[in-house]
């Protein structure tokens, strides 16, 4: 796993001073970041101010939807009670390994930004959420970090760790709350998605590991040292999981706004591309008349993608993008929590209309089929699930259209027997309506 | 002024697909039997009939909700 800096790289939360350091040692971590300002959970005129340094920020949530932290915050505030911080590190993208890297290389900083958004709360418990089948022992290391502050009198909160079950939608943040509900770990359907979350009656703040390690930072230098990295639009930097046909696959560090090439070329991305995978899984995928496209929320809509997870999968030419859009689709279907028939149906009729099309067996129907399909099942699930899908598929129709045209005839590829350069996983869990 | 939506709880929803018959205007079927709901307002010619498909719901599955005009 790699984590260089690079002249075209940022290095907020990931310093060049990491290097020999150990960074899961509370000392080196204060040696290193400085102290955390003291929080100050019950002087109103301090949590007004460093709302308004979050809000000033405009720091947006990094685990996907990319709502403002500080209307997360607000709404939570106004729901009252005793809220309850979620840091959630489930990790659920396949090809993502920044909340590992978040989780080991700056755990101290997340746990900062738990408490710092604990303090905001008035909050008195965090539980950090990782994924329970992860066997490097992320956890342990977690754990020891989270006693050591406890013993140095640094965490003011109760800090829990919890692993729980993984699979592709473990992380979607409802599912997430039901398991911590102790109910099955799947996404509710929510008529009103403005009224907050509980656990138990627990207004819970669920934010994504990276972001708090953001807030932590903010509550430290400011919000005009975080602005002044990004564009005016997405400021701040983040973290991008770079995989696929690449020489040094792993997490890197930019500005947003950052070109997409630019990254890739950090990552040692070949000259000659098909295409890269902006999002993770339920991402789009641009062809390389698209990649100096700005990282950055806004540049990415104009073009139907968004940052997502902040992974980027470059596919070489010799790759056949309909193939391994066909091979993400199936493991997409077999992640579907099994609840919604648009996703239980949808989602495999889809893959097996993109496996036709891949090996060249698609009848003269097939095309229309599968857009017709395509266009029906966005915005019919309790989740986003299956409208990532969507995306997906309609955006291989883009990017690779000379191709799917040839495959539309009948015609495999020279790529369609080529390896994958995807990591995907077997699927975690069959779903409650699937065979 | 006041007017109203239809949506269906996807989770709820198991296809009975009583709704498209009694409200066509509104509600479709896919190819596996379960509601495309036309999401524009429901003007008030139809309200009636739109309560009456939401009650006949056996899964309590499609809902009217108020929405701002």
């Amino acid at each position: 796993m790699s984590t260089l800096t690079a002249p075209a790289l940022a290095s907020r939360l990931l310093s060049p001073e990491l290097d020999g350091r150990d960074p899961t040692s509370l000392a080196d971590h204060l040696a290193l970041r400085g102290e955390l300002p003291p929080l100050r959970g019950d002087d109103a005129a301090w949590v007004a101010a460093m709302l308004q340094a979050v809000a000033d920020s405009g720091l947006s949530g990094r685990g996907g939807a990319g709502f403002p932290s500080a209307r997360k915050l607000a709404g939570i505030r106004r729901a009252g009670g005793t809220p309850l911080v979620v840091v959630n590190a489930m990790e659920g993208e396949p090809e993502s390994l920044k909340d590992k890297v978040l989780l080991t290389a700056v755990l101290h900083l997340v746990l900062d930004g738990a408490a710092v958004a604990a303090a905001l709360l008035g909050a008195r418990r965090v539980v950090v959420c990782l994924p329970a089948d992860d066997p490097s022992g992320t956890a342990e290391v977690l754990r020891r970090a989270v006693a050591e502050r406890a013993r140095a009198g640094r965490s003011g909160v109760e800090v829990v760790v919890a692993a729980r079950p993984g699979g592709y939608a473990a992380g979607e943040e409802s599912a997430l709350v039901e398991g911590l509900n102790d109910r099955p770990g799947l996404p509710i359907f929510r008529a009103d998605k403005a009224t907050p979350l509980r656990v138990g009656r627990a207004p819970a703040l669920v934010h994504n590991a990276e972001t708090l390690a953001h807030l932590a930072l903010i509550a430290r230098h400011g919000a005009a040292w975080f602005r002044s990295a990004g564009t005016a639009a997405s400021p701040g930097t983040t973290l991008v999981t770079v995989a696929g046909a690449v020489v040094r696959p792993g997490v890197f560090e930019v500005e947003l706004g950052c070109p997409i090439d630019v990254i890739c070329a950090a990552a040692g991305a070949p000259d000659d591309v098909a295409g890269v995978l902006v999002g993770g899984y339920a991402g789009t995928w641009l062809g390389p008349q698209h990649l100096g496209t700005p990282f950055e929320r806004g540049a990415l809509a104009e073009l139907g993608a968004t940052t997502g997870v902040g992974v980027l999968v470059v596919l070489a030419a010799s790759s056949c993008g309909i193939t391994e859009t066909a091979r993400i689709a199936r493991y997409m279907a077999g992640e579907s929590a099994g609840q919604c028939g648009p996703c239980v149906f949808g989602l495999p009729a889809l893959a097996e209309d993109l496996e036709l099309l891949a090996v060249g067996r698609a009848g003269p129907t097939t095309m229309d089929r599968l857009r017709g399909r395509a266009s029906l099942i966005a915005g019919r699930g309790a989740c986003r699930h299956p409208d990532g899908v969507v995306r997906l598929v309609e955006s291989a129709l883009v990017a690779f259209a000379d191709d799917l045209e040839r495959h539309a005839r009948g015609h495999a590829c020279r790529g369609t027997a080529a390896p994958s350069v995807l990591n995907i996983p077997r699927n975690a869990r069959p779903g409650r309506r699937a065979a | 002024m006041s007017t109203h939506r239809l949506r269906v709880d996807p989770v709820a929803c198991d296809a009975y697909g009583f709704c498209a018959e009694l409200l066509p205007e509104r509600i479709t079927l896919d190819e596996w039997g379960y509601p495309v709901v036309d999401g524009t307002p429901v003007d008030r010619g139809l309200v009636e009939l739109a309560r009456r498909a939401v009650a006949e719901c056996p899964r309590r599955a499609l809902l009217l909700e108020a929405a701002e005009a």
